[in-house]
């Protein structure tokens, strides 16, 4: 079953002289299940092609296909729809809400989708708990140190249990044990049968993936298969 | 996402920058307080003017003598007095007047205005009798030498003591107090208008004035429509009567009428009220102006706060309706307290007048305010709120 499928996608910044191409033609199929790791210097195109993925940038050419849907033709309206119930985002630098407790920013995709309240607080504890946190969910985010908030961000990508799990480079910013802690859930959480994909720099994160793509200058050059470690 | 939590969103992103918010608030808050305030002061002054010439009775003419030219004569009032040429006065009251000082049992009081007049004088300047009696057209016609003093006389002559039927004496004169006025609304200008005795006016040029000519005589219409009427009827017997003193363009007397003095002076209250509106208005804007500033650095600041939201899958209305929503609730509740505040600031007397507040301008004031949310609110609002996600997100 194949949740993403993606044909021939270029990304074009900019006009004239400082035309930049992020992508040049990338061609992916990414099947349900599947943990996968994505690597790259920086400038490779690894987070354009995480955010055409995540639905928050459109391709220049080329067509991307989410669960067989055919996501550039969808509207705004649909777009929202798609990001809140099939995607699960997990930024680098945590894009928490600020001054808003920790429940409380877990449940947001909650209230966009229109869950009821009562239901919507213990689905939200429920995920906070998932990631070892529930005893600090009415901690705002400046009272969470930086492993806290990324783990609150994951139980905010987790908690509509989407289709797809998508991290740009969760661990980016986090000490070793905080990156243990969220390569632990996101271990669990492939375990559980979710598909996940993640962009890393660092090689010991990608090898707890199941699959690794490399990208240079916005071409894939290697996808490999790999034994999971650990 | 129903009403109620867009209404919760908005309250949460209100209360998370309070000074900020109260500020904005507070900007509002004296621009619609000063607006509803200031017309209330305009509006409350012009009431004032208008009473103070009620009281001088809005059906009366005052036919005054110019230069001392000794034109005003008791025959000429009684000749006024003619219902075939003059059908819409109702009563003529010669009147003289003068400074006195009057006397009782060693305590002196100087009175501003002593009127020496008619009976009819009671009804025409609007000054019933508040205890005892008026003086009849008997003691007039007699010359008795009677008084019905102001409240302002009685409370310095007779304190905590019963006026009527005391003696007094009046510049020497010996007369008798048979009534007391009923207390005037408050002065008219600089003059107490409480501070006067009338008496009948042959007695008063018979014990202090002598003679002469009269001071002015007041005209009393049948109805206040009637006043124009009676204005012409009484020029008209006046230019027959009165010789034009040769070497003189001008006529020695002139006609006041109080409706007239009224109209003219509510048009300057008016003038008054629209000024101070102005002004206010001009606080209101720049109240808005500050909303504006907030509301642009408000959104602008939060422009990554949309991105996460919409990532999220926050779809444009609704992020839409919560930044309108806390606009609107901003200048609302700035809104409610400047009208409050004016509430409570009418109860004080302003400058010298009371203020009188005017319901047109609390709505009027409101709606301004709350479309200044509204329209500053939804300019930075539709921009944040159309911006592709990930412009959203990377925006520092």
């Amino acid at each position: 079953m194949t949740v993403l499928d993606v044909r021939t996608v270029t990304k074009v910044y900019g006009q004239g002289a400082a035309t930049v191409h992020a992508l040049r033609g990338v061609s992916l199929t990414v099947a349900r299940g599947e943990y996968l790791a994505i690597m790259g210097s920086s400038g490779s195109g690894k987070s354009t092609l995480m955010n055409i993925l995540g639905c928050l940038d459109i391709p220049t050419a080329g067509q991307y296909l989410l669960d067989g849907v055919d996501v550039s033709r969808l509207n705004d309206r649909q777009l929202a729809l798609v990001r809140n119930r099939r995607i699960g985002f997990v930024f680098q630098s945590f894009n928490l809400i600020p001054r808003t407790s920790a429940v409380a920013n877990v449940e947001l995709p909650l209230a966009y989708a229109g869950v009821k309240p009562a239901e919507r607080r213990r689905r939200a504890r429920n995920a906070l708990n998932m990631v070892g946190l529930a005893q600090r969910g009415d901690h705002e985010p400046n009272q969470l140190s930086g492993g806290q908030q990324q783990r609150v961000a994951v139980a905010r990508a987790l908690v509509t249990e989407p289709a797809l799990v998508l991290a740009d480079e969760p661990t980016g910013n986090l000490d070793s044990r905080s990156t243990e802690d969220i390569l632990g859930i996101f271990d669990d959480l492939h375990a559980a049968g979710r598909t996940i994909l993640l962009i890393t720099h660092e090689e010991d994160v990608a090898a707890r993936a199941s699959r690794l793509i490399r990208l240079v200058d916005g071409q894939i050059v290697t996808d490999v298969r790999q034994q999971v470690l650990a | 996402m129903n009403a109620f939590e867009v209404l919760r969103f908005a309250v949460r992103g209100i209360g998370a920058n309070k000074l900020r918010s109260s500020l904005t608030m507070l900007g509002i808050l004296i621009g619609v307080a000063a607006v509803i305030l200031l017309v209330a002061v305009g509006n409350g002054s012009a009431r004032q003017v208008a009473d103070r010439i009620e009281a001088l009775g809005t059906k009366t003419l005052t036919v005054q003598g110019v230069g001392g030219s000794g034109a005003l004569t008791p025959a000429l009032a009684e000749a006024l007095d003619d219902p075939v040429l003059a059908p819409d006065v109702a009563s003529v009251s010669p009147v003289t007047s003068t400074q006195a000082t009057l006397t009782y049992q060693g305590t002196e009081h100087s009175v501003q205005q002593l009127v020496g007049s008619s009976p009819s004088y009671f009804a025409a300047s609007n000054s019933p009798i508040g205890d005892g009696a008026a003086f009849t057209a008997d003691d007039a016609a007699q010359g008795r030498p009677v008084i019905v003093i102001g409240q302002t006389v009685a409370d310095e002559l007779f304190p905590g003591v019963q006026a009527v039927g005391k003696e007094i004496t009046v510049n020497g004169a010996l007369f008798t107090v048979i009534g007391v006025l009923d207390e005037k609304s408050s002065a008219s200008g600089f003059m107490d208008a409480n501070d006067v005795a009338i008496a009948p006016l042959s007695a008063v040029q018979q014990a202090l004035t002598g003679y002469g000519p009269l001071t002015s005589i007041v005209v009393e219409a049948r109805t206040p429509e009637k006043v124009t009427d009676a204005q012409s009827q009484v020029s008209l017997i006046l230019s027959q009567r009165v010789q034009v003193p040769s070497g003189s363009t001008t006529q020695p007397y002139r006609i006041q009428n109080a409706s007239q003095l009224l109209q003219t002076q509510t048009e300057t209250a008016d003038t008054f009220t629209t000024l101070l509106g102005a002004v206010a208005g001009i606080s209101l804007l720049v109240g808005g102006i500050g909303i504006t500033n907030i509301m642009l650095v408000t959104v602008t600041e939060r422009t990554r706060e949309i991105g996460i939201r919409k990532a999220l899958g926050a779809p444009r209305r609704v992020i839409l309706t919560q930044f309108l929503a806390e606009a609107t609730m901003l200048s609302l509740l700035g809104g409610g307290l400047g009208v409050a505040t004016a509430f409570i600031g009418s109860n004080f007397t302003i400058v010298g007048v009371r203020p009188v507040i005017v319901p047109s301008s609390i709505a009027l004031a409101l709606c301004v305010s709350v479309a200044i949310g509204l329209f500053f609110g939804s300019v930075p609002a539709h921009r944040a709120a159309g911006l592709r996600p990930i412009d959203a997100l990377r925006y520092e």
